[in-house]
């Protein structure tokens, strides 16, 4: 029969129309919350989604894996006293493995010796050329700079982020990437008890 | 399954002792063919040798030798190895090599490619114009002496950036200081920019005398931003009636010099990079670029590390051939409703994507030795629940949604698309070639990684019409979940990396043509290196571009109403066709 085809095609648009009616009514008398909810944005990109898929930004956010990535920033340690430590020894390592070369830094210098100090004095990256690749935070052997969760950042300027704008406290870190930072913070403490040790052993002979 | 014989190999420098001789440089392979036999010697390798797929045709500027290589990679579409020759000519301009494009018809868009971008000249072509950048321009892109705006320095990392960065906007600094050329007897106030004379010409218009009635053939322009062209593309079609009787495509709007930014940039700060030429494919553009760096390199890939590679990239076939088939029927004007229904599947794989990589599009996933980090486990629940519950019975709803639909099948039966022979010809590859009943899969034919331990069928169709390339994408779907349903079986426990992490690798020097079958077809990687952390030569071959050459045999002698579903069934995509 000719138009068979087109009736079978329309039977799953017309399953899909319903699907979506039948899944909210099916939250609704669970008396659950199927829009505006983190469950509900979590059940729509699950692999039961049925029916309406869509999630309506900027009201509804998908919820960011922890791996997700958006520009970088610094991490500083806050110290009992209040005092800031920036993780960064201005190694250099992220300016050279950058691809678009976004990153620079100028490294401090003692005034007395004019040796290198490990603080960097200044630090920029353009937010406008930075590609998302996340090299400098895998290759960074400090733990001092990371990717971002953040990114409705449009603005009508150049981003170009400077150290002050750079820096966000380890706490904020350890809230986007709970998992990393547990693990990187066990890999710092074993790396210092180590030398703690070796130390203490040198100082004993 | 008999593995092919990947070790036979051809001793060309014994059947044309005048005039081939082994490349002996170290690293190197191949032939080196004297300029004045190439065509009689290329011959003899298509007909009496049997490499009848010419996948590669790129050139290679060695300043300090004072030499211009023009490299040629050739292949049997019964699989096996294939078969490398060059040829050597003095950088003296002009460089001169003879065409070989009445030998392999595919040759075409590549060798314009390396006339545009390094001014080698092949005697013989019928239309060599320039074809990424734009008509008029001075100079040759890819030559080692040749600097582009904002040029700072030969290479990356940038010494201005550390230890002394003091920030400066790149356009604030003097962007044309010796990078700017002109012709010798330029003058601005007689400046005439040029026409597209070249272009049109190359179309052949005629007027055809009719009884008492002349008629003109009539030239439309469509695109660059016509929706169906998929990007910018720009194809100049040459009409008689609704017939069309020529077509060329003009091309470049998107081009960012690809192969000059991977020779800038460290074999690492490439890896991002690759990710932007098939933008739907991130992972399987890693794939093929690592691929062949591990090959220069000679280093392992950890065995757990192959898996995953294999997972990643047969998910990105599963969602290419989606887009592939909801922006088709977008382009036969069914708008939205299926190419919707495809995104969502896709976007579910995209999420899988973001939570192992950081990313949905942008990937960077892949490193020498393995990949950037291990799938965490509810992600590994997810990738199960979709390839064995939810793929399968979606793509059962695709077929029984639109497979049937009679406007559907009376547009796409029988019409042609191309036969096995032209297709081969034209170097196409991927599911074109497969639909034209050319069972040349990579992943069988010369298989990379650990394809030759999967249990999977070519997927192949014979009529070679715009049925069977559509049909052939499902089929495509179910092969490749077929080997992700044995990958997630066979996959082991340990390391995600045979190297440790290093942010600057050490390539010997030496050449290397990787390639992988991308889910548009051959995507192929030929890199140089002199040893520097920096490749000397670094050059893709995408299957959007090659396979476009066949866009005119395809469509002579069809209505121009056909012409957006026969370019949608090259499946190309601008951030590949234009590099």
């Amino acid at each position: 029969m000719y138009g068979k085809g087109i009736l079978k095609g329309l039977s799953v648009t017309w399953k899909r129309f319903w699907d979506t009616y039948l899944e909210d009514i099916s939250w609704w008398v669970r008396g659950k919350k199927r829009y505006n909810s983190t469950e509900g944005i979590a059940h729509r990109s699950s692999k039961n989604t049925r029916g309406i898929f869509t999630v309506q930004y900027p009201e509804e956010k998908l919820i960011t894996p922890e791996e997700f990535r958006y520009i970088p920033f610094l991490v500083y340690d806050e110290l009992e006293d209040g005092k800031k430590e920036v993780r960064c020894t201005s190694c250099g390592i992220c300016a050279k493995v950058c691809p678009p070369q976004c990153i620079w830094i100028v490294r401090s210098n003692d005034p007395a010796t004019g040796r290198p100090v490990p603080v960097p004095t200044e630090f920029y990256i353009d937010m406008d050329i930075c590609m998302n690749c996340g090299f400098c935070a895998e290759y960074c052997p400090f733990d001092a700079i990371k990717m971002d969760h953040e990114f409705d950042i449009a603005s009508y300027n150049r981003n170009v982020y400077d150290l002050e704008k750079l820096l966000k406290p380890a706490t904020y870190y350890a809230e986007i990437r709970p998992e990393n930072a547990t693990r990187e913070d066990e890999a710092r403490r074993a790396k210092e008890a180590a030398k703690a040790a070796k130390a203490e052993a040198k100082s004993a002979v | 399954m008999t593995a092919p014989a990947s070790t036979q190999t051809v001793d060309l420098a014994a059947r044309f002792p005048q005039s081939v001789s082994a490349d002996a440089r170290p690293g190197y392979s191949g032939f080196i063919v004297k300029k004045e036999n190439l065509v009689e010697v290329a011959t003899a390798i298509r007909d009496e040798f049997g490499y009848d797929l010419l996948a590669t045709v790129t050139g290679v500027d060695y300043l300090a030798e004072n030499k211009m290589e023009v490299v040629y990679h050739a292949f049997k579409t019964t699989g096996g190895a294939g078969l490398t020759f060059k040829v050597q000519v003095d950088r003296v301009d002009p460089v001169e090599v003879p065409s070989l494009i009445n030998v392999w018809a595919g040759v075409d868009f590549q060798e314009r490619e390396a006339y545009d971008l390094l001014g080698i000249r092949f005697t013989g072509h019928p239309d060599l114009r320039r074809i990424l950048m734009w008509e008029g321009y001075e100079g040759h892109p890819l030559r080692k002496d040749w600097k582009e705006a904002f040029f700072e320095e030969e290479t990356k990392p940038f010494k201005s950036r550390w230890p002394d960065g003091k920030f400066a906007f790149a356009e604030e600094n003097n962007p044309f200081r010796d990078n700017l050329k002109f012709p010798a007897d330029f003058d601005p106030e007689a400046y005439q920019p040029e026409t597209e004379e070249d272009l049109y010409a190359s179309l052949e218009r005629h007027t055809l005398k009719g009884d008492g009635l002349n008629t003109d053939h009539i030239v439309v322009n469509m695109g660059p931003h016509h929706p169906s062209t998929h990007g910018v593309l720009r194809v100049a079609v040459n009409l008689d009636g609704e017939t069309i009787t020529g077509l060329k495509p003009v091309m470049g709007y998107l081009h960012r010099n690809h192969d000059k930014i991977g020779e800038r940039n460290t074999y690492l700060q490439i890896i991002p990079y690759t990710d932007r030429l098939d933008y739907f494919n991130s992972m399987s553009n890693n794939f093929g670029y690592v691929v062949t760096v591990e090959k220069l390199m000679k280093i392992p890939v950890a065995e757990r590390a192959e898996y995953i590679r294999v997972i990643m990239a047969e998910l990105s076939r599963v969602q290419n051939h989606l887009i592939f088939i909801g922006m088709l029927m977008n382009d036969l004007g069914t708008m939205y409703t299926p190419s919707l229904y495809a995104f969502e599947e896709r976007e579910l794989i995209l999420d899988i994507f973001e939570a192992v990589s950081g990313a949905r599009m942008m990937c960077n996933y892949f490193r020498f030795g393995g990949v950037v980090r291990d799938i965490p486990d509810f992600v590994l629940q997810k990738i199960k629940d979709l390839v064995y519950d939810r793929l399968p019975a979606k793509t059962d709803e695709m077929e029984r949604f639109l497979n049937e639909n009679e406007v559907l099948v009376a547009r796409l039966k029988g019409m042609r698309v191309l036969n096995a022979e032209d297709a081969i010809r034209y170097s196409v590859t991927g599911p074109v070639l497969r639909a034209a009943g050319v069972p040349y899969d990579l992943r069988r034919a010369e298989p990379y990684s650990v394809y030759d331990r999967f249990d999977f069928d070519v997927a192949l169709r014979h009529d070679g019409d715009m049925m069977d390339n559509y049909l052939i994408r499902f089929d495509e779907i179910r092969q490749s979940l077929r080997i992700l349903e044995q990958a997630l079986k066979q996959m082991p426990e340990g390391p995600i990396n045979s190297q440790k992490p290093q942010y600057q690798v050490r390539v010997p020097a030496g050449e290397a043509y990787g390639r992988i079958e991308s889910p548009k077809g051959e995507l192929g990687f030929y890199v140089v290196s002199n040893g520097k952390p920096n490749p000397y030569r670094y050059h893709v071959r995408t299957a959007s571009y090659v396979n476009l050459q066949a866009l005119e045999k395809m469509c002579v002698g069809t209505k121009i109403a056909d012409f957006v579903a026969l370019l949608a069934m090259l499946d190309i995509v601008m951030g590949e066709l234009d590099r």
